[in-house]
């Protein structure tokens, strides 16, 4: 079904891709630069007679999830990166009982209460765990508004595959923007199948118990559990990874980023370009798993690497594992909730390949 | 073709529904298009500038740092269309509240008495579609043709009744160009 | 011949990692046989907590979601708003619920959420080794209370009262207190149970039953001797009864006029 397209916020976008999936459930608590989500989930959940509950923190959001996921319902919950830190005790435990959930950060500028401007910061935090304990999110990053909605849709879906939870990293730029955006399918949550994992209705079927728990004392049994669980990200590894690539295939520098720091680079490159340099960029979507075989392959090439970010450097760590010494790695950023422009950007590869030749 | 675009004024000018109908126009015209708003910390009276792009390719940062065109509702706002236009662009200026123009002599500077013409319509808060229109002629980025259904979709029904002014007031814009 | 008395049903048939004169074990069997009576084996969810609770899940026969610590009244409203015909069952220590967990408390108790807490409340840390509780009695000696809780001196507040706490929200519909220290007051305990899961059922709001209980172990007692002290200390202390009952006055009535599934 081919539909409309309607200019919207991403907050919304966001908002409107999570109803049209099925999510039955949907617990929040207002922080900037996420506010519209919250809101857009409150009017239309609350209209298609689904769960919304303004939680009394971002600690009682990821658990009322934690709680919905048990019975196999598609949950939710947003914040922004205060209230993500919040939500990692519950992030922990949701990966450690297996369950799936979508977990929006719309990310603001760090540490602390920080600013309420966009910002790349949450980087570690989101692709290294961000909890205790051996573990990691399905980490998904969108460049605008149509990819927010876009993966938004698809996260619970694949959050379901893998019993893991998604993270969607946006930025608060992406969340406050406005651009066109079509939507896909509306799901309806009863047409959904059951989850193998849901505790309830135990009369209708006659099943033995189910047990929804991440506790286990035995550590030759937790061992195995958490070896299993890694071969699932193994797989994860396999059938997931995404990115973008823009002619990398005769660049002497390849710009690498994500988000909103991915359209800046896209800009930078065709102003490169235009002056003759041989640019190209590598936009991860999937920033864990993180496409190190994809770089891995460029840094075969005789590529050299620009990671750009609107942090102090963290997604750059990354690409430096995944070169591995086969070619130098540079690093530009801006952080606290500056945006690189694309100007910065170009003066950057002009620097690093000036000072090549 | 990309425009990119920055408009700036003081909050109540309408500056950001101007930024949110030009993109809205212009993606009813088919292309892609971006607008990300600022907003001063105060609910009235700030600081208001968008950034806008409208382009018929996918569009790189949606922060406007070197804009083709820029608008300035009031004469706050010159040192911004000072800063941020690119070299040789396009300055239009509301010339009701903006005394003393931008100095930048690269730059192409049209001057629009946005509320007067507005006022001359019937209401001075149409003075953002008169800036509309003129930047539409401008820099022919998008038509703003047979605007109606547009707007008609753009609008909640109980505004309905307003659309003819703004149609005129677009016109309007278009003309002082 | 009809049995008088056997083991519920909803109990799993096996012995308990509980200590011996631990009062979780008489109120595991008082929410089983509540839940035999009335039918609902197949039907319910219990959440159990972090603390000596955590093992529950071996105990009940039916199905269990098991939360971070102090989060089972959040995740007790995802499973309940999820599933509103099914007993939830939010089972939680005075840790859980009165310490780390006070927020989650408080406002699912402010929301009404429709599920059951079961508070118990034996004033001390069993799991972790007899430290302090919210609920510890002023002069009550814990680990970490090495020379008796006092408030004033060493700045460790006083013992909360949850039910009275709990008592001024209007989401709460039925707070009751009783205590497994003797048959009497076990007897009456299993009736506050059944009038608020009855309740829940009904989906009348928020219902909780606090529960003393004795934990000779961290009290460093007999068993003897602490069913005496539930009896001496708490029972004064934390005075027995229904707190607070604003429940349909005739359930039967009540559910002609609102029938069952409509809300």
């Amino acid at each position: 079904m081919s539909e409309e397209i309607r200019l919207m916020k991403g907050d919304e976008a966001i908002g409107e891709a999570a109803v049209r999936a099925g999510c039955k459930a949907y617990f929040g608590y207002p922080i900037t630069p996420q506010n519209e989500l919250t809101a857009y989930m409150a009017k239309h959940m609350l209209d298609k007679g689904r769960t919304f509950i303004q939680a009394e923190s971002e600690v009682a959001a990821i658990n009322m999830v934690y709680g919905a996921a048990s019975t196999g319902a598609r949950a939710m919950t947003s914040s922004s990166s205060p209230g993500i830190s919040l939500k990692q005790e519950g992030i922990s435990y949701l990966c450690g009982a297996d369950l799936p959930c979508v977990i929006v950060n719309v990310a603001r500028s760090g540490p602390g209460l920080g600013g309420i401007s966009p910002s790349q910061g949450d980087y570690f935090q989101s692709t290294r765990g961000g909890g205790h304990g051996d573990y990691h999110t399905i980490v998904l990053a969108p460049k605008s508004v149509q990819e927010a909605a876009d993966l938004t849709y698809e996260a619970f879906s694949i959050s379901e595959r893998y019993r893991i939870p998604v993270l969607v990293l946006a930025d608060g730029l992406i969340g406050q923007m406005m651009e066109g955006v079509v939507f896909k399918d509306e799901i309806d949550p009863a047409s959904l199948p059951p989850e193998p994992f849901a505790v309830g209705h135990q009369a209708e079927t006659g099943r033995p118990n189910r047990h929804v728990t991440s506790i286990n004392l035995v550590p030759e049994e937790l061992e195995k559990q958490n070896i299993v669980r890694f071969e699932r990200y193994g797989q994860v590894k396999k059938e997931l990874t995404r990115y973008e690539e823009v002619q990398v295939e005769d660049a002497d520098l390849v710009l690498v980023a994500y988000g909103t720091a991915a359209r800046v680079c896209l800009g930078a490159l065709q102003d490169a370009r235009r002056k003759g340099l041989k640019v190209g960029l590598f936009r991860p979507i999937t920033l864990w798993p993180f496409p190190d075989a994809a770089i891995g392959r460029l840094a075969g090439k005789g590529s050299r690497f620009l990671s750009v970010e609107m942090s102090m450097g963290q997604m750059v760590e990354d690409v430096r594992l995944a070169v591995n010494g086969r070619a130098p790695v540079d690093f530009y950023g801006r952080c606290g909730g500056m945006v690189p422009s694309e100007e910065e950007v170009l003066a950057e590869i002009e620097r690093i390949l000036g000072k090549r030749s | 073709m990309t425009e990119k675009t920055y408009m700036a004024g003081f909050g109540g000018q309408g500056i950001i529904s101007l930024g949110e109908m030009w993109v809205f126009c212009a993606m009813k015209e088919g292309l892609q298009v971006t607008f990300f708003p600022f907003y001063g910390a105060e609910k009235r009276g700030g600081v208001a500038r968008a950034s806008v792009i409208v382009s018929e390719k996918e569009i790189a940062s949606p922060l406007v740092t070197r804009a083709d065109s820029v608008v300035i509702m009031n004469q706050d706002s010159v040192p911004i269309a000072e800063e941020v236009c690119r070299q040789g662009g396009l300055i239009l200026v509301n010339s009701s509240l903006v005394k003393k123009d931008p100095d930048r002599p690269d730059a192409r500077i049209i001057r629009i008495p946005c509320n007067e013409i507005a006022e001359r319509i019937g209401d001075v808060r149409i003075a953002n579609m008169v800036m509309m229109g003129a930047l539409s002629k401008a820099t022919g980025a998008i038509r703003l043709e047979n605007l109606e259904p547009v707007l008609k979709s753009f609008f909640p029904e109980k505004k309905h009744a307003l659309i003819p002014m703004n149609i005129a007031a677009v016109e309007a814009g278009k003309q002082a160009v | 011949m009809e049995a008088a008395y056997s083991h519920p049903k909803s109990l799993v048939p096996v012995q308990s990692k509980y200590c011996p004169g631990c009062g979780h074990g008489i109120i595991h069997r008082l929410i089983a046989e509540v839940i035999d009576e009335m039918g609902l084996q197949a039907r319910s969810i219990i959440t159990n907590p972090v603390g000596c609770a955590i093992w529950a899940d071996l105990y009940f026969d039916f199905d269990s979601v098991q939360p971070a610590h102090g989060r089972t009244p959040a995740a007790s409203t995802g499973i309940k708003r999820m599933l509103p015909d099914h007993l939830v069952v939010c089972y939680q220590g005075d840790g859980d619920l009165a310490a780390i967990g006070t927020a989650e408390t408080i406002h699912a108790a402010n929301r009404g959420e429709k599920f059951t807490t079961i508070f118990v409340n034996n004033a001390i840390y069993g799991m972790t080794g007899g430290q302090m509780a919210p609920t510890t009695l002023v002069g009550q000696y814990a680990t970490t209370a090495p020379y008796g809780r006092d408030p004033d001196v060493a700045g460790m507040g006083y013992p909360i009262k949850v039910c009275e706490l709990l008592a001024t929200l209007q989401g709460t519909k039925y707070l009751a207190r009783g205590a497994v220290n003797n048959p009497v007051n076990v007897k009456k305990t299993k009736k506050y149970i059944r009038t608020a899961f009855e309740a829940q059922m009904r989906g009348e709001g928020f219902t909780m039953v606090e529960i003393l209980s004795q934990c000779p172990t961290n009290w460093k007692m007999s068993p003897v001797q602490s069913v005496e002290w539930v009896e001496s200390s708490m029972i004064p202390f934390y005075p027995l009864g229904e707190i607070k009952n604003t429940l349909q006055p005739d359930p039967a009535a009540a559910a002609a006029v609102k029938p069952a599934g409509v809300r």
